[in-house]
Parts: C-alpha cells; structure tokens; sequence
C-alpha cells in the first residue's frame, strides 16, 4: 500500500460540487480509471480519502489536496495523472501526484482571490475605500460557529492584502488564516454587511490560490 | 457560465444539479449538427437522472448521426423562483443553452403527477403551451412515457405522443421531423404524415364527442388517422442499445447506483397493475447480456452498485446463474449487488444470501391485500404461508425488519379483509419469535397501506375507486385492529391518490384543470412539499368537472373510455373476462404455466416467451 497526494484544480461548473459528493466524485474517479483504493476496515467499508480544508460551494481552487492510499503494487505517477483526468467530470483536473512529506494538518494559510462585482457603482471608486476597510487594526465580525454565535476579531487573520480594478469589479487578494481560527473566504464580506454595507458589492466570488505553513511557506 | 446563473447558484440547495457537466455527459459541436433534442424530465435531476428510460434515450437518440440530444430537469422551488426573479430561461444542462432554441421537445412522462410540471417547464422555457399556439412546425413538442396509454388529459398541449418504448419510433419521428423541416413542410402536413408511424398519436387528429351525461359519445379520428395507435415495442432485447457508458453525476441522485434491465413485462397477471398489461409481452435478456453489460457498467462508472432491474426480479429464469457471473466480478471489488421487486413466492434465502453480504436491513414484500380471498380477487398469487415462509427464512438469516406494503379500497374489499392485514402482521411477528436467532435485538415491522387507484388498460380500468372517506374509515379500522407494540402503520394520504385517479382515467377536459391548477401556482405536484389539494378541487370547479365523475364511477363494458385510441396489444375483452374472474375470486395463472391469451403476443409475432 502506498500513501499519495494529489494536487488538484476545482474549476467551471465543478466549483458547485459539495465537499461530500466530491469524495464520491474522486472515488468513482479512482474505481473507474482502474486504481484500488484502500479501504477502511469493518462493516461498512469506505475508501480512505481526505481532502485538505474544503472550501464552500461556489468557489474555486487552483489548489486542493486529496490524501488517499493505493493497493496497486506498481504505480506510474505521471499515468495515473493521465488515468484520473480521463475519468474526470469537467473542471476538476489533477496536476500532480506524490507522496506526503507532512500531514495535512500543517495547513496554516491561505491565498485567495475575491471578485468583487459592483452593478452600478463605479469600482474605481470603491477602491480606497475597500483598502481602508480592510486596513483598520480591528475588523469584529459576528459569525455563527458550531458553539453558538460568537465576535471574532479577523484583521490578525487576514493579511497582504492587495486591490486592483478589473473588468466586473474590483479584485482582492489576500492571505487568509485557514487553521486556528479558520476565516471563511465569505467572511470578508460580511465584515462589509455588518459594517459598511455600502461597501458591500452586488456579487462575490472566491478563488484559492496557493496554501502555506504557518511558516509562509508552500504547503505540498 | 450565464452570470444571472452564476449569482443565484449559490443561493438555492444543492446547486450541483443545475450545473452539467457531469462525468460522460454527451457534448457536441451546435454548428455541426442539425438537430438539437431537449430531453425533458418534468421532475428534479435526482429523479430524472436515476430513470432508466432516459439513460436508454438519451443515448438512442444521441447516436443519430447529425442529433444532440441534451437534458433538462424541472427546478426545486428555490431555483424555480430564482430564475423567475432573475428572467433566466429553462435550459439544457450540456449547453447551457434556453430551450427554446431547440427544434425538438420531448417530455418523458411517466406518472400523472407531473403534468402541472409539464406546464410549468414549457412555461419556464417561454414556449407557448397549446399545440395550437404553435403553428410553426419548430419547436416540435412530444411526449412519451407509461403516462401516455392514456393521451387524452395531456392532448392539447402536446404535438404528438409516443406510445409504448421509445428505443425505435423516437428515431423515426425525428427523422422524419428533420426531412419536413429540411423541406419546409407545414406542421400539419408533418403531423399527418408521423401519424402514420406505428405507435405515434396525434392529438389534433382525434376529437372527443360527449353524451349528456357526461361520458364519451364517440372518438372520431380526423384526416386518416388511424384508429387504433398500436404501441411500439422492441422485440430483441439481447440486440437493442443499452447504455453501458452513462453519465455518473457529481451529486447524489435517488438511484445512486447503475441499473441492467433484466427484462420487459410480466408474467404474472396482477389485475391492478398497470404496468404488468401495458409492458407486455415478456421479453427477456440472456443472462450473458445482462452480466456483461453489468460489469461494463460498474466499470466505466466507478459506482459498487448494482441493480438488477424488472417488474418481478425474482421471475428472471437465470437469475442465479445472472448472480453468479457478476459477483465473480463483483467480490474482489467489494461491488454488490441488489435486487428490487422481490416475490413473497419465490424469495430464495440461497439468492439473498449471496447478495447481501454485509449489511442486513430491511426487507420488502407486498402482499397487496389482507385475505386470501382478495389476494385471489386481485391475482396476486401469494400464499400467507409463501409469506410467512419468506420472512421464516429471512429472519433466520439474520434480518430484523420486515415491511409490507397492501393496497386499500381494492375492488370487492371486506372490512374482513382490512382486518385481515392487521392479521398478517400478527403472524409475521410471531414467525420472529419463533425463529430468530437473536431476539435482544428487536424487530421492525412496518405495514403501509395506500389507496388502490383504478388504472387505465388494466382489468380493473372500470373500477370506482372508494371514496376519501371511506378509505379513511378503512385506515382508522386496521389502524384500530393492530395492537402489537413491534408492528408499525403508515398510510398513503388520500387526496394525492384521488387527484391522481382523476388524472389516470381522465378525458380531454381534465387537461383544462391540469392547465387551471398550474396556472395557480401548480408544479411539482408528485411532492407533497408542493401538492395543494384545494387548490386542485377549485380548478375542477372552475373546468365545471366532478372528479369523483372520473374517480369513483363504475363504467360499464359498453362505455367508450378515453384511452380507447391506443391498443398496447391487450384484448379490451381479456381485461374485461379478468375482472369477471376478480369478482368471482378466481385465479388465473400465470403466463409462464398457462397462456391465458390477452393478445400481447400478436406484437411479436404469436410467440411469446414468457
């Protein structure tokens, strides 16, 4: 048996697959491309597959991770990349494979992109005033968690943020705490609704981009 | 992806199922064919997308050369009210593209139910929704589907209609609708010349004529149409396409496995099942099809499920040998097998025991009725002691829950025999106590009674069907009778069957109701989240229809019945002789120990193998 990583996209219409019905999705994936998974022990058995920090529907990622585990006794990355991307629904492409040098766990950042899209309000002119928002040295943010509804504090958790108008609106990046506390990408812009809802653009979507340690490092 | 699209998809429930895409979704170049089919399912993808009809369909019709067939699915309500505030049209789910950019609409439609979702679909789509409104030959819009036996309620909305299995007279009546339009025919001169098509049913060349009182004086047939549209059935099952390499959706759909047909009919003669007369005759597949086509299919999905589909599974000939060759397959893959539609008679611990493997929940049977008297009234050839025997074997197996579905309001029905269920239920748990081998863990049974709905070409189609209240009191009498703690009722709502006895049996007048009751705010009428029964009852008042006038009259054999058009092969007098023989509580055997001559067989040529 060998313990694998595969780096993924999750793109096009594919952004609005759940988290749950994607591990269906890759597991069809693996059977249908003819790779045996391994699989748990006991009366119900399922395959062992994790996906690192799943994001919510609707967004996408240039960069997911699924840890799994293979019986097959001799296995030709750059094959299987090609196998699994045959048996792929549209927008999810696999792009890498290999074996784990650390636990998902080490986790810590991540970079995403926000689109921004404003109707009928200029975005030039939205711009200053996103940066100083974003700025500020306190951004509370009420949000509902699995305890109850509680204030968290986001601005030390969201960092090197960056603006820049294109064609639908304005563009933010930003490097966003995923572990400890984990700041939903949604959670920017419901920082605008609770506190400048004049702020708050007409449409928002998500992309990941990258994902680092707590050192800032790329986490492979 | 439409950005009005994009913006609400986040929004509604379970957005997957409005996106495509899909693994194996067919995807073609618009520029490069010449006819475009929106295959419409008027319920939600996870209904739609576990119907074997369509999966068949879908792939006939894409393999016409020159064709894309794409699908398309009726929205939740969340979704539906999204894409009205957001002016955002039906579309298909490959393209992306509004409906009303194809040439060809085809509903398949197979329960009664979903006529209001018809309508809301072609609403939804900006397509106009009488055939005649549309007075240009494209859009074309058809229909097929169990539902279209009897084509008169949904006559006025529809073009034509399909009677029977699509496989083949599908093919032809596109082919055909892509000469005509390459040609520039009128659609009228199309209409008459698909008519000609065995198993096409033009609606605007048939015309209702009524008694006084209501009834049918007569159904004229216009311009030379035939009178009788003869269904269509595929006669080589081993030969006919089935699709090996479907789509597997992202998102999780009610079937969430693959299906291999087993085969088409059955052989056992239930007097109020629709489905066992107008599926005939039997047609079956050889067992190395069924198996081949089994593994291709867990192979090119990836799914470890697989279920080995008819109306009777347990009637298939070499169903041991069919299990045998799969599981050969499946072991090693922890794929499994399942079987739906089990016979109390002929259940076989031997055959189960080699299916479930692992997991040992609940098991289904269906007596229907709660008396030998009636279970023979109805043909339902099950012995108590079959029964009793089935659930001795599999609670010495090892399964714990056991439930049983019956029918209420059945022609000639007793308070004896509503009584006689709760009985049933009596010996079942005492069968647990005598043989399970472990009591500590409790047993479940569940008995569910829903109210008998008189179907058209079966031998009970000139039923009435019991009245609300008087189903209701039947409820409240075995509801009183069953005392047992282990046994647990649930019954059927009334109002749904009775709206869907309207339906089955209606003429061309119900299609005013159906049109009334959506334009109210119908659609998805087949969940109860959306079934308004007012709002049913005031749209048949406003059509100034009685719907106990179609629900629970008796029609005599002389009574021209709205579906009197369409001839799926079984002689109207063998129905009528099986319904004698109901009311006489005689069997009569099935069709593999006697043919009892119903004329299904003059479809394939006189011999039948059942």
């Amino acid at each position: 048996m060998r313990k694998l990583r595969l780096l993924f996209e999750k793109k096009e219409r594919a952004v609005y697959i759940s988290h749950l019905d994607l591990m269906h999705v890759l597991q069809r994936v693996f059977l249908r491309a003819g790779y045996k998974l391994k699989y748990s022990e006991g009366f119900n058995p399922h395959p062992v597959i994790s996906i690192a920090v799943p994001m919510s529907v609707g967004a996408s990622s240039e960069c997911e991770l699924l840890d799994f585990a293979l019986l097959d006794e001799e296995i030709d990355y750059t094959k299987l990349i090609a196998d699994l991307n045959a048996a792929m629904p549209e927008g999810i492409v696999a792009l890498e494979v290999y074996e784990p040098q650390r636990k998902a766990s080490g986790i810590k950042w991540l970079r995403v992109e926000g689109i921004y899209e404003y109707d009928n309000r200029d975005a030039e002119a939205m711009l200053d005033a996103l940066r100083e928002f974003y700025a500020a040295r306190e951004i509370p943010v009420t949000r509902k968690t699995k305890r109850g509804e509680g204030v968290l504090d986001i601005a030390p958790h969201v960092k090197e943020l960056s603006f820049k108008v294109v064609e639908d609106g304005v563009r933010v990046e930003a490097m966003i705490s995923v572990n400890d506390p984990t700041i939903n990408p949604d959670l920017l812009v419901n920082a605008l609704r609770q506190i400048r809802p004049d702020l708050v653009p007409d449409f928002a979507k998500f992309k990941r981009l990258e994902i680092y340690d707590e050192n800032m490092e790329i986490f492979r | 992806m439409d950005k009005r699209l994009e913006r609400i998809l986040p929004k509604v429930q379970k957005p997957a199922r409005y996106t495509g895409g899909e693994y194996n979704q067919i995807m073609k170049d618009k520029n490069e064919v010449d006819l475009r089919m929106a295959f419409c399912f008027p319920d939600t993808y996870e209904i739609g997308m576990s119907n074997i009809g369509l999966r068949i369909l879908y792939g006939v019709i894409n393999n016409m050369p020159g064709v894309w067939c794409e699908r398309v699915f009726a929205p939740w309500g969340d979704m539906r009210d999204e894409m009205r505030k957001a002016n955002i049209p039906l579309y298909a789910l490959e393209s992306g593209d509004p409906v009303s950019e194809f040439d060809v609409i085809g509903f398949s439609i197979g329960y009664e139910m979903a006529y209001t979702t018809v309508l809301d679909m072609l609403d939804m789509a900006g397509i106009p929704l009488h055939s005649s409104e549309r007075t240009e030959l494209v859009p074309l819009v058809f229909a097929g589907g169990t539902s279209c036996v009897n084509p008169a309620p949904m006559s006025k909305f529809m073009d034509l209609m399909v009677i029977g299995e699509g496989e083949e007279v599908d093919c032809e009546v596109l082919e055909l609708f892509r000469k005509a339009r390459n040609e520039g025919w009128s659609k009228q001169a199309f209409l008459m010349e698909a008519s000609k098509i065995q198993g096409v049913y033009v609606p605007s060349l048939y015309e209702e004529v009524y008694n006084e009182d209501g009834t049918l004086a007569a159904i004229h047939a216009l311009h030379g149409a035939p009178e009788k549209v003869t269904k269509r059935i595929i006669e080589d099952m081993d030969s006919v396409y089935f699709p090996t390499n479907p789509i597997v959706p992202s998102t999780e759909i009610v079937h969430d496995r693959v299906n291999v047909e087993l085969f088409r009919g059955c052989i056992r003669g239930c007097r109020f099942c629709q489905a066992g007369y107008v599926y005939r005759p039997v047609r079956a597949k050889k067992p190395e099809t069924v198996a081949r086509q089994g593994i291709e299919l867990l192979q090119n999905t990836g799914y470890q499920e697989a279920t080995l589909m008819s109306l009777s599974s347990s009637d298939y000939r070499p169903l041991a040998q069919v299990c045998d060759e799969m599981l050969e397959w499946c072991e090693p893959r922890s794929c499994s097998l399942s079987l739906p539609s089990l016979r109390a008679d002929n259940f076989s611990m031997d055959i189960m025991s080699r299916l479930q493997k692992v997991r040992k929940g609940g098991l289904t049977f269906a007596p229907e009725a709660g008396s030998q008297r009636l279970r023979d009234a109805i043909n339902k050839n099950v012995k108590e002691e079959d029964l009793l025997n089935s659930c001795k074997v599999a609670f010495e197996g090892g399964w714990n829950g056991v439930k049983l579905y019956f029918m209420l309001g059945l022609p000639t029905e007793m308070d004896e025999d509503v009584v006689g269920i709760s009985e049933i239920g009596n010996e079942v748990l005492h069968t647990w106590r005598q043989y399970s081998p472990n009591k500590n863990r409790g047993v479940r049974i569940t008995i569910s009674t829903s109210m008998f709905i008189p179907k058209p070409h079966s031998p009970f189609q000139w039923e009435a069907q019991v009245s609300m209240d008087e189903y209701m009191r039947r409820v409240y009498l075995l509801k009183d009778s069953i005392i047992a703690r282990n046994v647990t009722y649930n019954w059927h709502d009334a109002k749904t069957s009775l709206v869907e006895a309207v339906l089955s049996r209606g003429d061309r007048r119900v299609g005013d109701a159906i049109e009334e009751v959506w334009r109210n705010g119908g659609g998805l009428d087949a969940w109860s989240d959306y079934f308004d029964f007012d709002r049913w009852m005031n749209a048949f008042a406003a059509c100034g229809l009685d719907p106990e006038f179609y629900a629970c009259r008796e029609r005599s054999y002389d009574e021209i019945l709205p579906w009197d058009t369409i001839d799926v092969g079984v002689r109207k007098a063998h129905l009528w002789h099986e319904r004698e023989m109901a009311y006489q509580s005689q069997l009569s055997p099935d069709c593999r120990k006697q043919c009892t001559g119903c004329g299904a067989n003059g479809l394939i040529g006189g011999k039948c193998d059942a």
